[in-house]
């Protein structure tokens, strides 16, 4: 089973420290990870250090996987390279070597991912004709096509409606199953969280202040210590728990 | 899962994406196989053109069994048009190439020998030699206008390189500066030509018309053999280059080294360019033009990308020669005219008919 653990991690940015002390226990693979916390609290800093493209202090300890296997989705989905939706996948695939010719192994690989991101119909599309949410679910596909063993998405669900964002966590969620790979989702919108996310990684001012099951995180006080907001965690008619809003928090101020 | 998933999931079952993208590879491959015809034929109309008429059969004749020829026919075939039809293939390659190769690296549609400062640069160093009689390294009088064209945009270009490798150089800060240098390069040239005098004055001009007049066996080899060279070493890097096109962050977390790359890449441009410019002067439009053709035509895929870069160069350079040859009968027009005025409302046609998806 693949493993990733924060060991006194930090990261910066020139002299600007944004990451410092943050730890966790072994993240397990084989289902889904989330990463919360409020804007600029360092989400995306802590994947990129994660992901080799920023130096820092500490070490992120992984087994049963390499570097090399370690796949990051970027927050930003722009794309305006003369491609279709199919090339740029064929592309990602490619990344790892291999020459120019495309085995059947390949390109199944490459069907796989398409049937799987709900994508296949766009896969003849070019990449700047695509909607926001479709060029979401390529860049996932994308992300997922060499089969990683860790993968760090950032926002991977910020553009899509409602039915898609259910669909593709399901889509994450069997994936992590299948593989045993960890992932890590950094989310904003705590219900996904609850709803698809066995575990929790909260982070606050560039510290990962807790790591736990979800709904241990996920308390209405650390919701209001990560957001400023007054809140209650309740049970939906089927079960499934959910956050209700209340309100600004009256002490403290958002961070 | 829902209705409409399933709906939309059997509607689609039915289509074969990995047929339907062997059928898009083969398409491309047509493609370039068409503008290599293309340029063939370009260059047999080419080498037919001139002040001196000859039919087609007999230039044919000529390039094939030379031996066969009468003299005067095989000097003016073999050593004046086929050395000019050959430069305007391989400057027309080189130049096309670094053009697509500076956009992609820079992220840049704008971005190319002609407008990063190479030209310029080049325009100064030759002019340096025509008014000032400097040269920049001891050479023979002959070669002192392409060694100082090529030594300038040599350094013009090393200059941008050794910008990139500093810590915190984006993309952006690359183009800024390249701008930068035209500004700066201009204005010198201009200064050169203020004190010049009469003759060296409309040398200089000339010589930033650009024209293949010049053109030897020997530019001819040397062009090809850089392209040559650089080619492979590209094409190696063919879906990281392409990658690239991602955008940077995205590039690196599929694993390209996104900084490296960008380097070696600027360092083949910066041959790729500098050579050809020293050689036929300021024949800016290529490098801007070449890559957009292939663009529309073939897509970013580097594996058609570069070659069709190279053939589209190759091809609208060798059509300008031939355009430069006969629009006025017995003149040829310097050849850097006849790019801008007949390629600009082309490739504005072009643009616009074709709608600009990327970029
Ligand atoms: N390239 C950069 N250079 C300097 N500072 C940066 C850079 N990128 C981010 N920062 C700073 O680092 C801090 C954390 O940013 P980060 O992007 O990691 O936040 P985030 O948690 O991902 O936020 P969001 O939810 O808005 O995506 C912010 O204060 C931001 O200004
Ligand atoms: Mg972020």
């Amino acid at each position: 089973m693949v493993s990733l653990a924060l060991d006194q991690v930090g990261a910066r940015y020139g002299r600007r420290e944004i990451l410092s002390n943050s730890s966790t226990p072994p993240i397990e693979g084989g289902a889904l990870t989330a990463l919360v916390g409020a804007n600029a609290a360092g989400k995306s800093t802590l994947f990129r250090r994660i992901a080799g493209q920023l130096r820092g202090a500490g070490t992120v300890h992984i087994r049963g996987a390499e570097q090399a296997d370690l796949r990051y989705m970027p927050q930003d989905t722009a794309m305006s390279a003369a491609l279709t939706v199919y090339e740029s996948i064929i592309l990602a695939l490619k990344q790892g070597g291999g020459g120019w010719r495309l085995s059947a192994r390949e390109l199944a690989a490459v069907d796989d991912v398409l049937d799987r991101f709900g994508i296949a119909h766009l896969s003849e599309r070019q990449l700047p004709e695509l909607s926001g949410g479709q060029r979401q679910a390529v860049s996932i596909a994308q992300t997922l096509v060499t089969r990683p063993k860790v993968v760090l998405m950032d926002e991977p669900t910020s553009a899509l409606d409602l039915y898609r964002q259910y669909e593709i966590l399901e889509a994450l969620r069997r994936y992590a199953r299948e593989t045993g790979a960890v992932m890590i989702l950094a989310l904003h919108d705590l219900n996904q969280v609850m709803r698809s996310c066995t575990t929790t990684l909260a982070l606050a001012c560039g510290r990962v202040v807790v790591t736990g099951p979800t709904l241990e995180v996920l308390t209405p006080a650390m919701i209001r210590q990560l957001y400023g907001i007054d809140s209650r965690v309740e049970r939906c008619s089927q079960g499934c728990p959910m956050m209700i809003v209340d309100g600004p928090a009256a002490t403290t101020v958002g961070a | 899962m829902s209705s409409i998933s399933s709906a939309t999931t059997t509607a689609f079952a039915a289509t074969d994406h990995a047929g339907s993208y062997r059928g898009l590879v083969a398409r491309r491959l047509t493609i370039l196989a068409g503008l290599a015809a293309l340029l063939v034929l370009s260059v047999a109309v080419d080498v037919s053109l001139g002040p001196a008429r000859y039919a087609l059969p007999d230039v044919l004749r000529t390039i094939f069994a030379p031996g066969a020829a009468e003299l005067q026919m095989r000097v003016v075939v073999w050593d004046i048009r086929m050395p000019m039809a050959l430069l305007a293939v391989t400057v027309g390659a080189s130049l096309s190439l670094a053009g697509a190769q500076m956009q992609t690296i820079l992220a840049n549609p704008l971005a190319s020998p002609f407008t990063l400062g190479l030209s310029a640069a080049a325009s100064f160093g030759a002019a340096m030699a025509m008014v000032l009689g400097v040269a920049v390294f001891p050479a023979a009088v002959g070669l002192m206008v392409p060694i100082n064209a090529f030594a300038m945009a040599m350094a013009a270009s090393l200059l941008i390189f050794g910008l990139s490798t500093l810590r915190g150089v984006t993309v952006e800060t690359i183009v800024l500066l390249g701008i930068a240098l035209v500004f700066s390069f201009n204005a010198a040239l201009a200064l050169l030509q203020y004190f010049a005098s009469e003759q060296a004055l409309s040398a200089v001009v000339f010589w930033t018309m650009g024209s293949l007049a010049k053109a030897t066996w020997g530019k001819v080899a040397i062009t090809a053999a850089i392209l040559v060279v650089c080619t492979p070493l590209f094409m190696r890097r063919a879906w990281a280059l392409t990658a690239i096109r991602l955008g940077e962050t995205r590039a690196a977390a599929m694993g390209v080294p996104v900084k490296r790359l960008r380097l070696e890449a600027l360092l083949l441009v910066s041959l790729l360019a500098a050579v050809p410019v020293s050689f036929v002067g300021t024949i800016g439009f290529i490098g801007i033009v070449g890559p957009h053709v292939a663009r529309l035509l073939l897509g970013e895929d580097q594996r058609f990308f570069l070659p069709g870069a190279m053939l589209s160069g190759a091809v609208i350079l060798s059509a300008t020669s031939v355009l430069s040859k006969a629009i006025l009968p017995g003149a040829v027009l310097p050849i850097g005219i006849i790019t801008a005025l007949v390629g600009v409302p082309f490739f504005a046609a072009l643009i616009l008919t074709k709608g600009r998806k990327a970029w």
